[in-house]
């Protein structure tokens, strides 16, 4: 059975994407669209705070699209808090016919998979839009422990981004969402919650060979392969599981989640959360492919799927990683 | 590779802790607060206050400083350098009870702080207290029989 779903193009007309304070004085600062002096972004929590991002990040993206709320046809959203309310509290309001998503940190690509796939699938559907936040300080407590708790963190520790990213997927534009791999769920028996990169890497190598092996195409067939948020370990990890293989991988391969801060931040393991490759590929990724600075590329957004609860009672961290084939088409829209 | 290989070398991999890093920062800044309880003590003292009266004047004056810290945002930046430094004394009991306290603010004063701000020390609170009535009934029992 092929895991595989390639359709005829659909394209990304707009992107959007939106960051906290750390996003702001990282690496790709200047890519968002608006990042913000402060994690609160005006509301009165941080959990509203990050549904606030989400609304911002999509309008950035229909903006860019050309569109209003009312002209989007469909919209996939999901984030890190409990039963997504990020999503639904910044969305409410909208006219857009929602779906919500929980794909831990690779619901962005979980996303754009399902709405290239709707896209295919209703003829009638104008468009259709993938939207995913994270928010630190949310995840942070929903997680871990209190924020201003004083506690020291492990090498493997990752840092959850302030970040919210939409790409709204539609019928023209020069790039162009060619295939979707959907990915299956890895229980590799990790059990360290400061460890996830560890817990997804046997997800994404999953995936990626599942990809290879049925497209027939190779690595360096891709100008970039980019994997959501495996951090520094997770990327190591991933490496050593493809050495054999897939040994051209390495000079392809980056990381959401070793990119995102650079080496400036004491984040440890590097960057994680729905946010991480969201806002990435929204701000940096897609808009390279548009520039024609990028031909092809796949994303493979990698989640954790586990919570607090689950761990304490002797449970595993799952992995999952989605993958989306996107390329440029060179076309003038 | 299976499941258990790939186990083992994630965990193999894993990077530890800088411990000896971690202890002398533990060592300096933990000996630094006592240091500053010490002091603290001599100054209660000159004030003409009696010296067990010092002490828990001391106890409250690192309580308060810490609660402050937290809330002002400093004490979680100086405790990931410091770690057990700052958690061993009574500054770290403190934090980790202001901490929630301040994190739960967003969802009231009965359901949000009253609820949660024993998240964290509430395992040490309920154990120490158990301890101590277990040890209290102990004392009590066998200084009857004698």
């Amino acid at each position: 059975m092929s895991r595989l779903l390639r359709f005829p193009p659909v394209y990304v007309c707009g992107t959007g994407a939106v960051g906290g304070y750390e996003e702001r004085r990282g690496p790709f600062g200047e890519c968002f669209d608006l990042t913000a002096e402060d994690d609160r972004f005006g509301m009165p929590s941080f959990e509203q705070a990050e549904g606030e991002m989400a609304r911002m990040a999509l309008s950035f993206a229909l903006g860019r699209a050309g569109l209003s709320p009312a002209e989007l046809g469909l919209l996939f959203a999901g984030d890190l808090q409990n039963q997504c309310v990020a999503s639904s509290q910044g969305l409410s309001g909208l006219p857009t016919p929602f779906l919500g998503l929980f794909g831990a940190c690779s619901t962005m690509v979980e996303g754009m998979g399902l709405a290239a796939l709707a896209l295919t699938a209703a003829p009638t559907l104008p468009s259709a839009a993938a939207l995913s936040s994270s928010h630190n300080a949310a995840a942070e407590r929903q997680f871990r422990t209190p924020l201003e708790y004083g506690s020291q963190r492990t090498p493997t520790a990752q840092w959850t981004a302030t970040a919210a990213g939409a790409a709204v997927l539609g019928r023209q534009g020069r790039v162009a969402v060619t295939a979707f791999l959907p990915g299956r769920i890895c229980d590799a028996g990790i059990t360290d919650a400061a460890n996830m990169g560890a817990a997804m890497a046997p997800a994404a190598a999953d995936t990626l060979l599942a990809y290879f092996r049925e497209s027939g195409e190779r690595p360096e067939d891709f100008d970039l392969i980019l994997t959501g948020d495996l951090g520094h370990e997770g990327s190591v990890l991933l490496r050593t599981l493809l050495s054999e293989p897939l040994p051209t991988l390495d000079g392809v391969h980056e990381d959401g989640g070793c990119l995102f801060y650079g080496e400036e931040k004491d984040v440890h393991g590097g960057a994680s959360g729905c946010g991480c490759i969201a806002s990435l590929l929204a701000a940096v990724f897609l808009p390279r492919l548009e520039r024609g600075e990028l031909t092809r590329m796949l994303a493979v957004g990698t989640g954790a799927l586990m919570n607090p609860g689950e761990l304490q009672q002797g449970g595993a961290i799952a992995g999952v990683a989605h993958l989306v084939r996107i390329e440029a088409t060179g076309q003038e829209v | 590779m299976n499941r258990n290989e790939y186990k083992r070398l994630a965990e193999r991999r894993a990077g530890r802790s800088p411990v000896l890093r971690n202890c002398l920062a533990a060592f300096l800044v933990g000996g630094g607060i006592c240091l500053f309880g010490e002091a603290l003590t001599g100054v209660y003292l000159l004030l003409g206050a009696e010296e067990k009266t010092a002490a828990t004047l001391v106890t409250v004056t690192l309580i308060f400083l810490s609660a402050l810290t937290s809330a002002l945002g400093i004490f979680d930046d100086l405790a990931r350098v410091a770690g057990a430094g700052t958690l061993v004394p009574v500054t770290g009991f403190a934090n980790a009870v202001v901490s929630p306290a301040l994190d739960a603010k967003s969802e009231g004063a009965i359901l949000g702080v009253g609820a949660k701000i024993f998240t964290v020390a509430g395992p040490v609170l309920l154990y120490a207290i158990l301890g101590g009535a277990v040890y209290g009934t102990l004392l009590s029992l066998f200084g009857w029989l004698a």
